[in-house]
Order: structure tokens, then sequence, then C-alpha cells
């Protein structure tokens, strides 16, 4: 790795103390190395780069209140309800943590999307990065089902008829489907058993989303983050330290964030969920219309597009597959996407489509939060088949066809303009 | 489309009714006390709509989350909430192992009107009256709702048949509702002199249930102006340092 001028052995390791701990325990360099003065980064990462360690936050957010949730609640049918109104109400401070959590599991999983449409922009995916993208998507993958077990726990309303509905996808396998559904519940409904197996796999998941996520960032040292350009870094003149420079552009942006986060807590901490959670879970009464959190809304939306039966795969069968291909296309998307430019700054043609892609998501939030029936399963069923095109068809073919612009040099070279790094000091302020 | 549709909501267990219609007409917005960054609830009303509760919506609604001890918030003195909680009784056992009544205590949740679920279906002609700790927060619209539900009741429109013992309630989703108008104008006495129209009543007994719901708003409220102003001057202090660490870099 070729390291830049500002970066210089690290001050510390010149007291006797520190350096007889290093020797035997290299914890201070191994954080230098990995996100501190040791760790050269690109120069030119924008603030769409921010949303990785907003994820890593929101992370650690989730598991510290997620801890003193789980000293107050408990985990039975007919207790959840009221345990969780007992933390809303007489737990110190218990509807603070609360909202936190559960308003942050939203903002987990909008600074996640963001993190991986900017991955999909700037072709964060591509050689020598694409086990550092596959561990991205498992961490997706866990996040979703801790996620939707979390729901299930205040054991309300949709609650339990999300859990019914989500759990009850797996039977569309053929032979084994309702097999795998009774082990899942723990009984032949969801009941009890069922809801202390998610409540044991909710508190476990997250731990298993750290090692992982511990994983993507070994990944990521390994070549380093991807940048706005595109192109590796040439030499020394493209890299700057992390610490002092992204620590603190990342503490800037994690402020930003958390001022948008409190908005929620405080001002308006139910609006991203349900009304009918609120109500204890009922199975005799079913909601008149069962919509997963917004977070899910898009996969939904391509479950329930397919309507229709294909060939020998019922449409039930035939949803199941579009909404876990939608996730699983995800692993491929490396060798879909042909091109040899990584940035869609310099690809004219994938702009547009990367785009339409990102609106199509968006659309597919808005039919899954509708009921099932025209014109939104026509929007669902259009929907489904731009979002499998881009990355099937799309991207497949752009490679081929698309004219792209001349990259630049070097990093430094748009940046610092001609890469006079000497003069970079002494440069206008921005 | 329709049916396919409806053949896949079936296949999955998706509810049927999903496909009835949701939205009733829209419901009028209100202009709450508690409503906004610095809302708070307005005591008098509170112990006003305390008081429909307790004498309107008490004899059939539940509040099982709420303890007598947590009207001290609506501005009651302990001695008040003594003598409140002292009207209703409790049952315990005494030393004989026996079930005996004792006087209501500010510790205990508020009594609920019915033994069980079936009691309460079996004295209200079928149907269930929800417990209304929640109800604020487990309606869309919140004390919109509740208010727009309580002055909703109109004579059915022209061709609609209701079923028996069943009202017309514009609000109400699919419009026919089991519980009938429950305030009528001057039906209770308000301590402070103001006039208990329905619309009065209503206005009082949802500002009750919000509190009801989110004993905690106030807290919140303040908390999150606290918040805002740390979060925003820390956004401004770290902007200012990013400026000044990346100035070599520009």
């Amino acid at each position: 790795m070729a390291h830049a001028p500002d970066i210089k052995p690290p001050a510390y390791l010149s007291k006797p103390a520190i350096r007889w701990i290093e020797h035997r325990l290299p914890l201070l360099s191994t954080v230098d190395q990995f996100v501190g003065t040791q760790y050269p980064a690109p120069r030119n990462l924008n603030y769409w780069w921010n949303f990785g360690s907003i994820a890593g936050f929101m992370l650690v957010v989730m598991i510290a209140t997620g801890v003193f949730l789980a000293m107050n609640y408990q985990p039975s049918t007919a207790e959840a309800f009221n345990s969780v109104e007992r933390i809303m109400r007489d737990v110190n401070y218990g509807w603070l943590i609360r909202y936190i959590h559960m308003n942050g599991a939203s903002m987990f999983f909008l600074a996640v999307y963001i993190h991986i449409f900017r991955g999909m922009y700037y072709g964060s995916y591509k050689a020598p990065r694409e086990i550092l993208w596959w561990l991205g998507i498992v961490i997706l993958i866990l996040m979703m089902a801790t996620a939707f077990m979390g729901y299930v726990l205040p054991w309300g309303q949709m609650s339990y008829w999300g859990a019914t509905v989500i759990t009850n996808l797996f039977s569309a396998i053929p032979l084994v489907g309702d097999s795998i559904v009774t082990l899942l519940w723990g009984g032949f409904s969801v009941d009890n058993p069922t809801l202390n197996r998610f409540y044991a796999l909710h508190f476990l998941l997250p731990f298993v989303i750290v090692a992982v996520v511990f994983l993507h960032i070994v990944a990521l040292h390994q070549h380093g983050s991807n940048n706005p350009l595109g192109i590796d870094a040439k030499g020394p003149q493209d890299k700057i330290p992390f610490h002092p420079y992204y620590t603190v552009k990342d503490l800037f942006g994690l402020a930003a964030f958390m001022l948008f986060y409190a908005y929620f807590i405080f001002f308006n901490p139910n609006i991203l969920g349900h009304p009918d959670n609120y109500i204890p879970a009922d199975p005799l009464v079913t909601p008149p219309h069962i919509v997963p959190e917004w977070y899910f809304l898009p996969f939904y939306a391509m479950l329930r597009a397919i309507t229709f039966d294909i060939l020998f795969i019922e449409a039930k069968l035939g949803g199941v597959i579009a909404m876990f291909g939608s996730l699983l296309i995800l692993f491929a998307l490396p060798w879909l996407d042909t091109s040899r430019v990584r940035s869609g700054k310099f690809r004219p043609r994938f702009k547009i489509f990367f785009w339409i892609f990102v609106a199509d998501c968006i659309m597919l939030g808005w039919v899954g939060a509708n009921p099932p029936e025209p014109p939104y399963t026509v929007y669902g069923l259009l929907g489904t088949a731009y979002y499998f095109a881009y990355f099937l068809v799309i991207l497949p073919l752009l490679g081929w066809f698309e004219r792209p612009k001349a990259l630049p040099k070097s990093i430094a070279e748009p940046v610092l303009g001609g890469g006079a790094l000497a003069g970079a000091k002494t440069m206008e302020k921005a | 489309m329709r049916r396919l549709a409806l053949a896949l909501a079936g296949l999955l267990s998706f509810a049927a009714p999903a496909l009835a219609a949701e939205g009733g007409p829209a419901l009028p917005a209100q202009s709450w006390s508690f409503n906004g960054f610095f809302g708070t609830y307005d005591r008098a009303a509170l112990q006003r709509g305390f008081q429909v509760y307790r004498e309107v919506c008490a004899s059939c609604h539940g509040l099982r989350h709420v303890a007598y001890r947590n009207l001290t918030a609506l501005g009651y003195s302990m001695d008040q909430v003594r003598a409140i909680a002292a009207t209703i009784e409790v049952p315990t056992l005494n030393d004989a192992g026996e079930t005996v009544n004792r006087p209501g205590l500010p510790a205990d949740r508020f009594r609920t009107p019915f033994a069980n679920p079936l009691a309460a279906r079996a004295a209200n002609n079928g149907a269930l009256p929800p417990d209304l700790s929640l109800m604020t927060k487990a309606r869309a619209g919140g004390a919109d709702y509740v208010y727009a539900l309580l002055t909703g009741y109109t004579n059915p429109p022209a061709g609609v048949q209701l079923m028996e013992g069943m009202n017309y309630n514009t609000y109400f989703p699919g419009h026919q509702i089991a519980m009938a108008p429950p305030l009528n104008a001057d039906q209770v006495q308000y301590g402070d002199g103001t006039r208990a129209t329905v619309q009065q009543m209503a206005r009082d007994v949802s500002t009750f249930l919000t509190w009801a719901a989110e004993p905690e708003l106030e807290a919140r409220h303040r908390m999150g102006v606290q918040v805002f102003l740390f979060l925003i001057l820390l956004t401004g202090v770290l902007y200012a340092v990013k400026r000044k660490v990346w100035a070599d870099q520009h």
C-alpha cells in the first residue's frame, strides 16, 4: 500500500511503556491501522461515504439500547405487550430507550440503503472488492432477519400477523415447506414458542452482525476504500490518513444524521410504525391491511407482484422466489456489471438507468404500502420487472455498448488541479 | 387482475378484507395543545377529560395500563388521588385465604369494567369495548380520530341499512359502530363551569386519552428541544473543526 507523505510512524511508539504493551498486544497500533493515522484513505471521498460509519454507529446504538430493553422485556405471549408498556410508562427513561431502539431500526436501514446505493453508483463492488460486497449483503440479510424478529417481540397485531405472513412464505417451498414452517413456529401456529425463539435469535443475531461487520472492515482494508472517481490510487499523493481527516468528517456527518434521528425519537416517534401494533395480538382478528415496516416494503411489493403461475411454479412460490431472488441477485452483481469503469460518474448511460433503478425501488416501496389490487399490482409487476432487468439485462449490456468518458489520470489530478501537492497547503480554502 | 390479486392474498394468508377500503373520509385536523415541538397538555382539559372518562366511558371501557398514581400528572394532589383510588374495590386475599375486597390504592391500575372479554361481549350485544389506554396510538390520526369518532354520529344516509343494534358513524371504518352515541350535551357537570357540549367533552376526553397513551409526551418534548439545541451546536462545531482540519487539503 502506498503511504501518503502525511502518514508518519505514530508518536506513541516512542514511549517505552506503550512499546512494552504494543510488543505483546498491538491494540493501539491495530486501531491506528484500522481507523487511525496509519490507514491511508483516498483524498476525494464525498459525503456519500459517511453512511458506512453511520451504519456502524447505529449497530452499536441498537445493541446498547437492546440490552436495556431485554432487561425489562418478558418474552411470553401473555406478558410481552404489557411488559413493553411497562417499559414505556414505569421504567426510568424506558420510553426514551424504546423510541431510540424502535426508530433506530429505521435509521440503521436508511443508512445501510444509502450505503448500498452509493456502492452501486460508484461501482464499489467491482474487483478487487467482490468479497467486501458479499459480506455487505450478508450483513443486510442478517439485519433483515433481526429486524423482522424484533418487530414480532412487542406482540401487537402487526407483530403477530406479520410473523404469520412471513413465516408462511416458507410453506411455498415444495415438499419440505410445511415442515420448515412447523420448525420455525415450534408448533402449529405462531405462538409462545415462536416468540421465545425469535427473542433468543433477536438477541443473538446482532452479535453475528458485529462479527460480519468486522470481516467487512478487514476486507475493506485489504484494498482500501473505493472513491468517487473509481480509479485506483496511483501514488502517495492520492491518499490521506484516515485520522484526522475522515474521523472528523465522519463525526460531522454523524452529528447531522443524529439531528435527523432525534426528530423521530422526540417529536414523531410512531410515524414510521403502524398504529395496529399498539393493539395487543389477537389470533382471531386479522387486521384489514397487513403491511411490514417501511424498509421491507419494496421486497413485499415484489413478493406480491407475482400473481400468476409460471410453468410449474405456483404464483405463491414465484413471489417468494422474486423476493429472495431480489436479494440473492446482488451477490452476482460484480459479474453482471460488465463495464470496466467503476464510477458511474464516467458512465453517461449507466447514470440514467441507475437513477431509474433508485426511483424503481422507491416506487416498489409505495406499491408495497398499498393493497394488492389494481392499479398497484400492475405497478408492482412493472417495478419488479425493471428491478431484475437492471441486473440481468441492462448492466451486462451497458458494459458492451456504453462509451465511458475519459478517466482522470489520478485521484489527485482533479482534486488538486494537476497533482501539484506541494501547492496544496497554500491553496484557497473551499 | 383483481381475482388474481385476491387469489394471491388468500394464498399468502393475507387478510381478504385487505381489499376493503381502509380510509374513510379525511379526519378534520384539530388544533391540540400537545402538538408541535413545544406541545404540553392543558391540565384543565386533562381533568375535565378524566371526569368524562370516569363518568361516561369507564362504564364500558378499561384503562388497564394507567395506574391511579399516574393521575398526579393531571394536577391532582396525592390526597385527591388516594380518594379517587379508594372509590373502587379491588379483590384480594385475607389471612384466611378468602377473597375479599379492599379499597383501591394509588398503586392499583384502573379497574376494568368487565371481568373478562366474554363478560364484556355478553353485556354489550356481542361487541367488545376496547381498552382505551393506547387508543390514540392505536388508531391512525390519534386524538383527531377519537374526536372525529365521538362527534361523528349522524343518521345513516339514504339507502344504508344498519345492522341490528348498530349506529352510523361518519368516521368509523365501515361506518357501522356498535357503540351508541356516548356523549350528550350536559351529560357531565364540569367543576370549572365549562359548558359540557358534545364537542367540549369529546375534546377533553381526547386530550385525556392522549395523555393516557403518551404520559411521557411533555418530558419527551422538553428533552427533544434540549437535544436539538445540543446537536445543532455540536454539528456546527464539528463542521468548523472539519473545515479547519481539511484546510490544508483543499
